[in-house]
């Protein structure tokens, strides 16, 4: 089978003192699907290779990379569709720790901030909240979030302002609790992004929408977040 | 070598559906608590379940707990634990109504109400027609249920060690469990997690198998800590395979697709499940499935040009159903077999899915081990929830949609347990042993100056290879012997395994390593107890016990109708009786299964 040319990025605080791309070629079998595939066989010649993975069916959120210069899930995505060298890196705009792990606690801080949890202070019913099926659709296209931080860490304003910019991923769940019927804090939700960083850093740049790997689109999600605030002022 | 300690009333090992639903428990309880987890909560397993969570809510059709119980006990092939079966269906309302409330996004009917799905083995009136009890959100129930349960930690604000991988269970000279061993990813670090009340919910380990539904990281570890720590292994023989894994790939295909109206066709186009479960065709139990689709490709009925698999058609159904009630079993079609579901059948085969066996416990959620002739006396301080526990619910056979209410319903007992034990304990801990790390430390301290030993990854491919070879759908009495012998060399093996990277930075060969210590303790268990059980139940299906007038379907009521324990000491076998009596109903009498 084809040989193919990889450049992975590569970093031991132990023992790097600086970050170097390591050049290599891999001989493919037919079952060699996916990306993650190909990464487990590396290892398996190279066992110092470090990458999240688990559920190898883009579900889990472990393995987002940059490959070839796009954010994105090393198990979805097809070997046979990438230009060689396949050049991975670590999730841009994240500390690396190590390889192609990133320190994911800015990101996970963000999620954090817009309390991603039903608030209803009503005491439950015996039986379920009803929601009619039209309210509950308003839920798709948000709930389906995996937190793989492929979107986040292709925002630039998410890279100058990690720290105070909420980014696309914490935003869209923020829109998954507003968006709710049986969610009670809107006003509360939106009053936590009102500010001139936490939402309104978003310049509608959609490099989140390219790269989501579930085909979720955060700006929309923030666009709509926005009509809120304006119909709630006037 | 000085370890640090760290203290808690409560350490929960795992963060997936059991975990996260014990963990509300006690921090709602106001007990100081540490849940670990080797991935982020929600890169959990249960994130990957698709078709649904079974309760008898009768939001469409008329349902009951106890038709729900009786559909588990013949799915169990009467080896599950009618006490702890009806503990759980009775419960089910009560944990999906609670789930409902914390937010989980249900699919809802036009009532309002949670929408329920057909599921395998699932009938109404004790066995007559397939009924509504699944309740879903689309095909995604264990990542909006994940995701739920998380997010209500959150909320009670949950203390979480991510990225911390549990090592050894610590107990003390009276068999006391008093914490565990873990290490920090990102450093290496060692410590030592003490408690009051220990928490197994590692969920499964289908890793042993070369061909499976699951992730990397089930790898059986809270089985491997138990059984290194001396606790039997209850049922380890009974694997079931799933009918519709994607050919291949391995990634599973819901049994909500038939549910929704998906057929199982063979090379001309039959639909071969109405000659095997009259009644229940497609939906029929999993075992009774995978078997039936088994036979067919053995008996060269397969389709494909090495007519090695068989097709799971759902080209007949509207459009919009797939796209609203499974867009994502569409996009695994896509990704997975490049198949646009909506207009070809998606090539499925058998697939190792799910761990019917584990550490046993009662239906408190607390684990229990033989002792002095009693054979089912509680392990003070420790307690199992979820895959990785047996109460046992899912007997010889796990029903679809009953492993997420199994974690619902006993991760919260175990918590309540737990709440209530430590509550019963006020006053210090009670002292470490001496060494209470070493286990431990001599672990990584060999892999640390192996040399010239095997590499992990041939060794876990030896490991799987074996268990996909000798212990599969069907299995073969030379083929179960070999594969014992096999495993038992293979061990040798993983006693001597050996890493290149020595970093203690995000070291994944060490963590690959030290996980093969405890898959080869799960296939251990697997094999010996595979090869010892004499006759055909459930998912445990041998070619030298068939269907005879005295053993309908080859199973032995008489010598057989009893639980495996099996312990890591010499690979010692031990027997104990099934509960066949409920809580409050009738007990379920014995019955050959039919579909
Ligand atoms: C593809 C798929 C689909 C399924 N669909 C359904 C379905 O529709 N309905 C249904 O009822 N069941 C389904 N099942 C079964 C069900 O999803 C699982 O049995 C269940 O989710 C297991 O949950 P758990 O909490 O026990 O374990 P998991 O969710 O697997 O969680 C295990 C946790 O333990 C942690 N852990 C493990 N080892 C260690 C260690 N050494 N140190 C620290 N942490 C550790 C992990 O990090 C993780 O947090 C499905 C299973 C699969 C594979
Ligand atoms: S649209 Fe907004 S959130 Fe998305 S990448 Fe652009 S700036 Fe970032
Ligand atoms: S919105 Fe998409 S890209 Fe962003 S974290 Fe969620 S799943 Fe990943
Ligand atoms: S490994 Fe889970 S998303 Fe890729």
């Amino acid at each position: 089978m084809a040989k193919v040319k990889f450049s992975i990025y590569r970093f031991d605080p132990e023992k790097d003192e600086k970050p170097y791309m390591q050049n290599l070629e891999v001989e493919l079998e037919p079952s060699d699907r996916k990306l993650l595939d190909v990464l487990v066989k590396i290892k398996a010649l190279d066992d110092s290779l470090s990458f999240r993975r688990s559920c190898r069916e883009g579900v889990c959120g472990s393995d987002a990379l940059n490959i070839n210069g796009t954010n994105g899930l090393a198990c979805l995505t097809d070997i046979s569709s990438l230009s060689q060298p396949i050049t991975l890196r670590p999730l841009p705009g994240l500390p690396v720790v190590r390889d192609l792990i990133v320190d994911m606690t800015q990101f996970f801080k963000q999620y954090h901030s817009i309390k991603p949890y039903l608030i209803n202070d009503e005491p439950p019913p015996e039986t379920e909240r009803l929601q009619s099926p039209e309210d509950r659709e308003e839920l798709n296209g948000l709930y389906e979030c995996i937190l793989c931080a492929c979107c986040s860490t292709a925002c630039p304003s998410f890279w100058w302002n990690p720290d105070k910019f909420v980014g696309p991923s914490g935003l869209l769940n923020a829109y998954r609790f507003i968006a709710d019927t049986r969610d009670q804090a809107i006003n509360e939700r939106l009053d936590n992004l009102e500010d001139p960083y936490r939402l309104f850093r978003c310049h509608t740049i959609m490099n989140c929408v390219e790269v989501c790997p579930k085909h979720l689109n955060p700006t929309r999600a923030i666009g709509k977040i926005k009509d809120l605030m304006v119909k709630r002022a006037i | 070598m000085n370890v640090t300690k760290r203290t808690f009333d409560a350490v929960i090992v795992g963060a997936g559906g059991a975990g996260l639903r014990a963990a509300i428990q006690l921090s709602e309880a106001g007990l100081k608590t540490a849940v670990l987890s080797k991935v982020f909560p929600t890169r959990s397993h249960t994130v990957a379940a698709q078709g649904g969570v079974a309760a008898s809510l009768g939001n469409s059709e008329e349902d009951h707990w106890h038709w729900h119980m009786y559909d588990t006990v013949k799915g169990s092939d009467w080896l599950g634990d009618q006490d702890a079966i009806e503990f759980m269906c009775k419960k089910a309302n009560e944990v999906v109504i609670e789930l409902e409330h914390y937010g989980m996004p249900f699919d809802r009917l036009d009532s309002g109400k949670i929408y329920q799905r057909p599921f395998g083995g699932h009938m109404s009136n004790f066995g007559e027609k397939p009924v509504r009890r699944s309740c879903a959100a689309a095909d995604r129930t264990g990542h909006a249920m994940l995701h739920a349960m998380y997010q209500r930690n959150v909320k009670v604000n949950t203390q979480f060690f991510v990225e911390w991988m549990a090592l050894d269970l610590i107990r003390d000279a009276d068999g006391t469990v008093l914490g565990v061993t873990a290490m920090e990813m990102e450093t290496g670090e060692v410590m030592i997690l003490q408690a009051k009340a220990t928490l197994f919910a590692t969920g499964g380990g289908g890793r042993i198998f070369y061909s499976s539904t699951n992730a990397f990281i089930n790898t059986g570890d809270g089985l491997g800590m138990a059984a290194r720590a001396g606790i039997p292994l209850e049922d380890m023989e009974f694997w079931q395979f799933h009918p519709t894994g994607v050919a291949g790939a391995g990634v599973l295909i819901t049994e909500g697709v038939r549910g929704e109206g998906g057929i199982l066709r063979n090379s001309s186009g039959e639909r071969f499940m109405e000659r095997y479960a009259p009644n229940a065709k497609d939906l029929a139990s999993r075992d009774v499935v995978s078997r039936a689709m088994a036979t067919e490709i053995k008996e060269g009925r397969g389709c494909g040009p090495n007519k090695d698999y068989v097709q799971l058609d759902i080209t007949h159904l509207p459009p919009e159903t797939i796209m609203k009630r499974l867009p994502g079993i569409h996009e695994i079609a896509l990704q997975f077999a490049s198949i646009d579901a909506l207009k070809e059948p998606i090539p499925v085969v058998p697939t190792a899915h799910y761990m019917m066996g584990g550490i046993p416990t009662n239906y408190s959620g607390r684990v229990v081990a033989p002792k002095g002739g009693d054979m089912s006396v509680p392990v003070p301080g420790l307690y199992a929830a979820g895959e990785c526990a047996c109460a046992s619910v899912h007997g010889a056979n796990r029903l679809g949609t009953n492993s997420l209410l199994d974690l619902l319903v006993f991760g919260k007992s175990a918590g309540e347990s737990m709440v209530e034990d430590i509550k019963a304990m006020p006053g210090s801990h009670r002292d470490l042993p001496k060494g209470a790390a070493d286990a431990s430390l001599a672990r990584l301290s060999r892999l640390e100056s192996q040399k010239g030993g095997a590499s992990v990854h041939e060794t876990r491919l030896a490991l799987q290879r074996n268990m996909q070879d000798h212990c599969g759908v069907f299995r073969f009495k030379d083929m179960l012997e070999k594969g014992v012998a096999n495993i038992l060399d293979i061990e040798q093996q993983v006693a001597q395994t050996e890493i290149k990277d020595k970093s203690k930075v995000w070291n994944t060969a060490r963590m690959e390593a030290l996980e093969l210590d405890n898959l080869i303790e799960v296939a251990k268990a697997t094999m010996v107890s595979a090869n010892a059980r004499l006759e055909s139940r459930g998912a445990h299906v041998r070619n030298d016990c068939a269907d005879s007038v005295e053993f309908p379907d080859g199973r032995n009521d008489k010598e057989w109708l009893k639980h495996t324990l099996w312990t890591r000491d010499g690979n010692r076998l031990e027997y104990k009786p099934v509960h066949l009596k409920p809580l409050t109903v009738d007990s379920i009498g014995l019955k050959k299964r039919a579909y």
